[in-house]
């Protein structure tokens, strides 16, 4: 599949239509519905995560998602220029200790991690953040 | 567009939220807005009723893991009913069943809660 690039508002009501672009890709790429709606899933939570973290819900800024199949995968990149953050300090969730302590929020990482084969960062300091979840091809 | 719809009744002293379409960062503020509003009546045997509901992100969950502690805190639940296998593998995948009651069929949950008094 060709590369595909959809640029959105950094607003939560775009979150349906970046699913929907999404779902759309890994459907020609051969994904079944649940794998589908997997990568659909952990895009969402990368682009919320832009919404409410790089850009503090600012509407005006854009975020770009780009999907296409390399090498055997499939993935999606997640590009937006708002607050950098160090990757290294997202820790994974020990969920029991985690739902017993009755806490909300900082799931959405630990799910984009559950849902792609890989999930990838590059950040450009000052200037770009890009996350980029990983899925093999199905065979 | 970004549709998501809550239709609220009471059944044998049990307050069921029934929930409808996607429930996602931009449409999780309805559900919040719905535990709050039973939270402040003291409305707590709540039972979720997640038939229609077609997709669930993080941002759904929160509201859950947001709103549990306060309900149990005035002695009633939040239990979760009827949810597709989609929506309930996202539950899953985040160990939900350990810390919420999930039933196959509504009338279970509420018949759990009148078993209860």
């Amino acid at each position: 599949m060709k590369k595909q690039t959809l640029k959105i508002d950094s607003k939560t009501e775009q979150l349906i239509t970046v699913r929907d672009f999404v779902s759309q890709a890994a459907y020609a790429s051969g994904f079944n519905d649940e794998e589908v709606s997997k990568i659909a899933l952990a895009v969402d939570e990368a682009c919320t995560n832009v919404i409410k973290h790089a850009y503090q819900y600012d509407a005006k800024k854009k975020i770009s998602i780009t999907v296409g199949d390399s090498n055997g995968n499939f993935e999606v990149s997640i590009v937006d220029s708002g607050k950098q953050f160090d990757p290294k300090k997202i820790k994974q969730p020990d969920m029991k200790e985690y739902l017993s302590s009755y806490r909300r929020g900082g799931l959405g990482v630990y799910l984009m991690k559950s849902l792609m084969d890989k999930v990838e960062y590059d950040i450009e300091p000052g200037k770009r953040n890009q996350v980029r979840l990983i899925k093999q091809l199905p065979r | 567009m970004n549709e998501f719809k809550i239709a609220q009744r009471e059944a044998s002293n049990v307050n069921v939220l029934e929930l409808r379409g996607y429930l996602d960062a931009h449409t999780a503020p309805k559900l919040e807005e719905a535990f709050q509003t039973l939270l402040k009546t003291n409305r707590t045997n709540i039972v979720v009723n997640c038939k229609d509901l077609s997709y669930i992100s993080s941002a759904g969950l929160g509201v859950f893991m947001a709103y549990i502690e306060d309900v149990r805190n005035k002695s009633g639940d939040i239990k979760l009913t009827n949810m597709s296998n989609k929506v309930y593998n996202v539950f899953d995948l985040l160990g939900f069943p350990l810390l919420y009651e999930i039933f196959k069929d509504e009338s279970e949950a509420v018949k759990k809660f009148n078993d209860k008094k």
